[in-house]
């Protein structure tokens, strides 16, 4: 597997442990994807797939772990087609998974505006966004099938926005010149997930998908070198139990909670695609982090997640911080000339419209220079009152009266009166397993698609594109990459006492044996921030080779602390989230290691990874094509020891990249 | 501020349950309800004793996970989620209950945390437009009246959590049933299966165990997300059309 | 062949049956349904208590106009109906609106208390008092309706109880301190009943609508106390000798 590992491989001079000590493997070529017209490639792999007859597909059982947008999606799809699902949760409902908390909107390319809009556009923008770190193939295909989700949304129900005319609206989002976002309110992750969920429930209701609410997959099963099922907990009764069958689809979300402090649920956990990492599928990118520019900031150590408002704030509000370092006077008493709004000083053609990545780091830069404003001076204003002079009070209340009222609630100050106050979060993670065009893993058998995969949006994350991708790879792509893949591998059943099975089960037990009894004196939670404090530090909005070092010292450390001084209160036999929580935490400490060492050796800056070394005369983030223009899929070969890196290389034949530049 | 709770703790769906009292110090007024709950949690865990367990996510106040009675009221004083009501609603020195959602319909799977699936086998029954994946028109085929979609997107905020159920003295479910059904029957794509739907998602809401309606509005005033008490008038007249229509 | 006609019929019955029984049982077992039906009961009985203040009026105007209303209510569809027949119509309905009214009542009732079988440790005060007094005020005015016939229509414990004359009977009736108390609570009874009682009918039927509360709870004040007053003003008109 591990191909040549001779020193002449590795990259910089990282020693600082072992494990950077990567090896470089046999380079990944993606070869579902077929070539020809960009145009024509989805339609013609579609053709070429291998289909299973109807009345063969009540024969084949696919496991769903997750009922978010993507997983949601793809339960209800697969059973309408005739499979038999077998879907898990981690929440007490399919209808809580965290796609629910998504605000802005949905892309698609309806060009419903008569605004140049096409296929081709969104397919333009979504690579050029994404920093020229993703698929051709793939995007052209996600903006393809863009449109079909509006129509299957709309048909189920789904209340987005609309006009008198009864006709659908749609808004501008971040950095796009064409108007093709679809949008129910602020809510349109809650319609959308809602819409997928009822699909779902009613192939539930049908007896179609036997669906498995508080039941966490702890362990991937892999026969014979396929996915055959998974070792999951039953969370109320502790019950853990293996589930087989003919192929594995992980809808399991992004692994921002790494971070501890970010805008996803609390719960949200990377321990399903990294299990499945450990069993043989490779990690892609996962240094690929967004950091979204308006979130409201901690209000102090007890903060236990962070909260996200649209950004469709800066369209209105000004972004500022006093020029003075150390200014403590409140934000009514510093003089227009004491102000410093650096985004329209350092990018007058964007000004505060300026992409996330870049308002994120700007925002960083001024709070580093001891300018922050609030609580630990980590926060910069975002200030209304010139919106309120020029467009009335009543104007800025209907454009964006719910996100003040949200951001009144959580910090009891009124943002009609003072500025907000503002700080970047951990938002969204591009990176995740790597997946071939029909998005199955290096697993045969074993497909990733949403956030828990890595592809479609390179190394930066339009707006509104989150919710385009966990749809499309739900209702669309996984439905029939995945016939191919059952048609061609007619599977014998696995029987319950085969060894893999039984080694997947006792890996499983043993480990949350290992946590139960454990008589340390340090809680699951007090490590998580630990992680999550030196990740932020290290590898959050800006990274260099000390820091990341540094850290990669230091999480070999935690994590052997983490085994020695945890506590775990209480029984596996009940209802038990310290146990939950403890056992995520555990395969944090594994992922947060790959990601420094991701960030390490991408020694260029691009999209969400910005390496200081690594920037323009300007200071702007300088991407090395010639060097990196490629996808990192690691793979595993141990706890701490070196994994061994596979190339993708990645070629533009109709975006050529160019280096983005909004000054 | 420091603050005296009392919480109910129960080991199992078949243990018997009690209210237990704690004392908790050094509560900042940012900190949400579910903030000032993990405080407590993390000094039990450190005395090895088990935290209290609740149902919680994506604390932003969507996801619908968390929910329990404080001061005898569902989500607490202010109209919003648990965790998103913040301690600065209380002063220092108060004493606050805390007891899970109260309903046969929802039974007690330990402390804090109750079981809602029948919220899900009541979506299950009718809370759906049947359009199989790639079966759907163009998006823009059928315009929908903007009040039918503003009464839709109106009656669709419902975010599950139950608070209407706990609040109602009769344990009913008829606000979150209504919310479904008036935001599906209002718009064209959900007609065809109008009648179907209500009478679908009442039989099961009956058979789940839930109590009938009074009148006496308590699920409105405690609901999050201000589902209006006329959607449960809208799902009656839903409900007496469909039987008028024999269907 | 003629057997084999109707026995696919039978079956496709029994199919639909299986189904959906009927929709008016599938109605009643129903708590949508069952409400519904007292609401509409309980609108019947409304209608009827405004009918039967009217006619109480006559109090006021003394023995011959009263006892006059009397004996025309008995007169009402002559000569297609025969005498008395139409109070009998109405004491039929009436018995049957009542049943269907308080048999809903009761298997609601006991639901309900089965579906929330714990209570709060930390109690609070919810809902109105019209809205919280439903249950007990319904019992009430069943046992005020069965004195009442007692009373007035059987004369069997009313002081005078002379046929015919139910001015006087009347006047008896309130020149006893009981009377007047059991009388005057019942009619509070009445007027908290309507209260919640008229809009939660309305809330039931599906005739609320979001701007439509403000008038249904409106009218629902109005009409209970107009009722209250209207029935309280014979007793006191007795007490105060304004009726004598």
């Amino acid at each position: 597997m591990a191909a040549d590992s001779g020193p002449s491989q590795k990259t910089e001079a990282t020693q600082a442990t072992d494990y950077a000590d990567y090896a470089l493997g046999e380079p990944l070529v993606d070869t579902k994807a077929p070539d020809g017209p960009v145009a024509e490639r989805w339609k013609r792999r579609r053709f070429e797939a291998k289909l299973v007859n109807p009345a063969n597909r009540r024969k084949h059982t696919v496991i769903v772990v997750g009922t978010g947008l993507a997983g949601g999606a793809a339960g209800a799809s697969l059973a309408e087609q005739g499979y038999r699902v077998i879907q898990f949760c981690y929440q007490d409902s399919p209808r809580r998974a965290h796609s629910i908390a998504a605000q802005g909107g949905i892309n698609a390319a309806k060009n419903y505006r008569n605004d140049g809009d096409s296929v081709h556009r969104l397919f333009y923008d979504t690579v050029k966004g994404g920093d020229f770190r993703s698929r051709e193939s793939n995007v052209h295909r996600l903006a393809e099938v863009s449109v079909e989700i509006i129509d299957q949304c709309v048909a189920q129900g789904v209340p987005f926005a609309r006009e008198y005319g009864g006709l659908l609206d749609t808004r501008s989002f971040g950095g796009v010149q064409v108007s093709r976002t679809f949008y129910a309110r602020g809510q349109t992750g809650q319609q959308l997930l809602l819409g997928a969920y009822q699909a779902l429930s009613r192939q539930i209701a049908g007896g179609s998908v036997e669906m498995h609410p508080r039941t966490e997959m702890l362990d991937l099963i892999v026969v014979d070198g396929r996915a055959r099922g998974i070792v999951a907990r039953d969370l109320v009764t502790g019950r853990v139990d293996t589930h087989l069958a003919d192929a594995v689809v992980l809808a399991t979300g992004g692994y921002g909670n790494v971070f501890y402090l970010s805008t996803n649920a609390k719960n949200s956990n990377a321990s399903a695609i990294w299990r499945a990492h450990r069993r043989g599928a490779h990690f892609a990118n996962p240094c690929f982090t967004q950091i979204h520019p308006t979130c409201i900031p901690r209000a102090g150590d007890h903060q236990s997640k962070l909260t996200l408002m649209s950004e469709s704030l800066r369209n209105d509000g000004r972004i500022w911080v006093p020029k003075a370092a150390g200014d403590e006077r409140a934000p009514s008493a510093i003089p227009e000339g004491e102000r410093d709004y650096y985004l329209e000083r350092q990018y007058p053609a964007f000004g505060n419209l300026v992409p996330r990545d870049i308002a994120s780091r700007a925002a960083k830069n001024v709070c580093d220079e001891g300018r922050g404003v609030g609580p630990g001076g980590q926060g910069v204003y975002l200030d209304f009152a010139d919106a309120i002079a020029r467009l009335g009070r009543d104007a800025v209340e209907a454009k964006y009266g719910n996100l003040f009222e949200m951001y009144e609630r959580i910090t009891a100050e009124n943002p009609y009166e003072a500025p907000m106050r503002i700080y970047p979060a951990i938002h969204y993670t591009m990176g995740g397993l790597w997946v071939d065009y029909d998005l199955q893993t290096t697993v045969p058998g074993l497909f990733a698609i949403g956030e828990a995969n890595f592809s479609d949006h390179g190394a930066n994350r339009l707006g509104a594109s989150a919710l385009m991708q966990g749809l499309a790879d739900g209702y669309f792509v996984l439905p029939a990459t995945l016939n191919d893949y059952l048609a061609r591998h007619p599977h014998e059943p696995v029987p319950d006492r085969h060894p893999a099975v039984h080694e997947a089960l006792g890996t499983v037990t043993d480990r949350l044996y290992q946590l139960l009894s454990n008589q340390g004196d340090r809680t699951p939670d007090s490590f998580h921030r630990e992680l999550g404090e030196l990740l932020w530090d290290e590898c959050g909005m800006a990274r260099n080779e000390a820091g990341l070092t540094k850290a990669l010292a230091r999480i070999p450390a935690l994590r052997e602390e983490f085994w020695r001084r945890i506590r775990v209160p209480g029984s596996g036999e009940t209802l038990n989230q310290s146990l939950e929580n403890a056992n995520r935490v555990a395969d944090h400490l594994e992922l947060a290691e790959l990601m420094c060492l991701d960030a390490l050796h991408r020694a260029e800056s691009c999209g969400g990874h910005f390496r200081e070394e690594s920037r323009t005369d300007g200071g702007e983030a300088e991407r090395r094509d010639e060097e990196f223009s490629y996808v990192a899929a690691w793979e595993f070969t141990g706890t701490g020891t070196p994994p061994v890196l596979h190339r993708e290389q990645l070629t533009f034949e109709y975006v050529h990249p160019t280096q983005r530049s909004y000054t | 501020m420091n603050l005296h709770l009392r919480v109910w703790r129960q080991q199992g769906p078949d243990a018997d349950g009690a209210m237990a009292a704690y004392d908790v110090s050094g509560i900042s007024p940012d900190m949400s309800f579910l903030e000032m709950l993990d405080t407590l949690n993390e000094e039990l865990a450190g005395r090895g004793e088990e935290p209290v367990a609740f149902d919680h996510d994506c604390r932003e106040g969507i996801c619908g996970a968390c929910g329990m009675v404080i001061n005898g009221q569902a989500h607490g004083p202010e109209r919003t989620t648990a965790c998103q009501l913040h301690m600065r609603h209380f002063a220092d020195g108060d004493t606050i209950d805390v007891e899970p959602w109260r309903a046969a319909a929802f039974p007690v799977v330990k402390d804090l945390v109750v079981d809602r699936s029948a919220f899900d086998r009541i979506i299950g029954s009718g809370g759906y437009v049947s359009v199989p994946t790639g079966s759907a028109p163009e998006a823009h085929a059928t315009p929908v009246p903007k009040a039918a979609a503003d009464t839709a997107f109106e009656n669709a905020e419902c975010i599950g959590c139950g608070a209407c159920v706990a609040a109602c003295p009769n344990g009913s479910a008829m606000l979150f049933t209504s919310a479904k059904v008036v935001h599906l029957n209002s718009l064209p794509q959900g007609a065809p299966e109008r009648e179907e739907r209500v009478l679908s998602m009442v039989g099961q809401m009956d058979a789940e165990g839930f109590g009938g309606c009074t009148n006496t509005g308590e699920c409105a005033t405690a609901c999050p997300k201000g589902i209006p008490l006329p959607s449960i008038a809208a799902m009656n007249r839903e409900y007496l059309r469909a039987v008028r229509k024999g269907r | 062949m003629h057997g084999g006609v109707s026995s696919v019929s039978a079956m496709a019955l029994v199919t639909r049956t299986d189904r959906r029984p009927s929709l008016v049982s599938l109605a009643w077992r129903s708590t949508v349904g069952k409400k519904a039906v007292m609401a509409v009961s309980g609108l019947i009985m409304l209608l009827y208590l405004v009918g039967h203040l009217v006619g109480n009026l006559n109090m006021f105007f003394g023995p011959d106009e009263m006892n006059g209303y009397a004996h025309w209510l008995r007169t009402i569809g002559e000569p297609f109906l025969k005498h008395s027949w139409f109070v009998w119509i109405v004491r039929f309905g009436l018995v049957a609106v009542v049943v269907a009214h308080g048999v809903s009542a009761y298997q609601l009732s006991r639901r309900d208390i089965r579906a929330r079988p714990v209570k709060y440790a930390h109690q609070r005060q919810r809902a109105s008092y019209a809205t919280r007094t439903m249950r007990w005020g319904g019992v009430i005015l069943a046992l005020f309706i069965v004195w009442h016939l007692l009373d007035l229509t059987t004369h069997t414990v009313n002081p005078r109880g002379e046929a015919g004359h139910p001015y006087e009977n009347v006047l008896a009736t309130f020149s006893t301190w009981y009377g007047n108390v059991i009388y005057i609570v019942a009619m509070l009874a009445v007027g908290l009943h309507i209260r919640h009682g008229f809009w939660s009918a309305a809330q039931t039927l599906g005739a609320n609508r979001p701007g439509r509360d403000r008038i249904l709870k409106g009218t629902a004040n109005g009409l209970a106390l107009v009722l209250t007053a209207g029935f309280l003003s014979i007793p006191i008109g007795v007490m105060t000798g304004v009726v004598s």
